[in-house]
């Protein structure tokens, strides 16, 4: 009887394997993240969130990132999930109120493996194909050049620490927290990924896509994050 | 009767809520905080979050005169087309993958209203 309550729970784990991912999820994740991919109200969705969503963070996240981050959570978007809710009129202009940003549970070295583990089976190939990044060696200059000039990145991005926007994730840890592949894929076609996020998707050719996916894949891959909180 | 009179009341109320032909401006107010006031600012003065280290200042959307200078086509292609649409700076995102054209529209009309202009007067 044993044997066959442990083969059904086997079973259903195996016929279930997104469920059995999420399980292993610390509680509360899914209060502040999408775990699935929302339906309805896109706008709503990206505004009243408290947090990126997940449910394609295994196409998205670097699992070694993941561990530390989860142990030492860091800003990454100045403004929070929504730069709104931080923001207020200030001179000579708007502000943002660091006491609005929601603070990250800080998990423990074994919990953030477990969650990790469990975050980057939540695939997408459908949102971001394997092999969208080429692996395009990084041109500083251009890059920067493209970055700022030309395509008007740095409205919104801070790509060195304190130069740029602020409304967007910063990315000058993006080598290190994200996989070429998702950065190539979010440039060509951030609503696809994100519906009705504040990032248009913008004519951009693959040569431009390929020049910036590398460049930015190289971001604060030379720093360490090593956290503090092992056990 | 409470069963029958509830349609009824709700189609009254979303009637009242956006007359028919009328621009949706709740719905424009909405977009303009999503996308827009990250550089135009919260109180739609060109002062928004992303501004410091911008070479080109974003249009200060309360500025009367300014705004009035500008017909309304010209600012549907603005955010729909972008900076560069309109021979401005690239630093003003091309909207048209995330708004539709009636949103657009919609949004043009607010800033009229956030102006408290009209165009070419």
């Amino acid at each position: 009887m044993r044997t066959a309550a442990t083969l059904l729970a086997a079973a259903l784990l195996a016929a279930s394997p997104a469920l059995a991912g999420d399980a292993a999820l610390p509680d509360g994740c899914a209060a502040c993240h999408a775990l699935e991919k929302p339906t309805g109200d896109a706008l709503g969705h990206v505004t009243g969130r408290n947090g990126p969503d997940l449910h394609y963070a295994g196409s998205k996240f670097k699992r070694d990132w993941l561990v530390d981050w989860l142990q030492k959570p860091e800003t990454i978007r100045p403004g929070g999930a929504f730069f709104m809710n931080a923001a207020k009129p200030g001179a000579p202009r708007d502000v943002l109120d660091p006491a609005k940003l929601a603070k990250h549970p800080v998990l423990t070295r074994a919990e953030a493996e477990k969650a990790a583990d469990a975050l980057m089976a939540k695939t997408a190939p459908d949102l971001v194909p394997p092999g969208g990044a080429k692996g395009e060696k990084p041109n500083e200059r251009m890059a920067q050049m493209s970055f700022g000039k030309l395509r008007g990145c740095s409205a919104c991005h801070q790509a060195t620490p304190g130069e740029g926007g602020v409304s967007g994730p910063e990315l000058h840890s993006a080598g290190r927290r994200l996989q070429p592949d998702f950065i190539a894929a979010y440039i060509r076609d951030p609503q696809k990924i994100d519906p009705r996020v504040w990032m248009p998707s913008v004519a951009i050719s693959e040569p431009d896509v390929q020049k910036l996916t590398g460049w930015l894949s190289q971001r604060g891959l030379a720093e360490t994050n090593q956290g503090d909180a092992k056990p | 009767m409470i069963r029958f009179l509830l349609p009824g009341a709700a189609a009254l109320l979303l009637l009242a809520a956006v007359p028919a032909g009328a621009a949706d401006l709740t719905r424009a107010a909405r977009n303009y905080d999503a996308y827009c006031a990250q550089c135009h600012g919260v109180n739609r003065d060109g002062k928004g979050v992303n501004t410091a280290a911008m070479a080109v200042q974003p249009r200060d959307h309360t500025d009367a005169k300014g705004m009035e200078s500008l017909p309304d086509d010209q600012i549907f292609k603005a955010i729909k087309d972008g900076g560069l649409g309109v021979n401005k700076s690239v630093l003003m995102p091309a909207w048209g993958s995330v708004m539709s054209d009636a949103e657009i529209k919609d949004l043009v009309a607010y800033l009229r209203q956030v102006c408290k202009c009209g165009p070419g007067r």
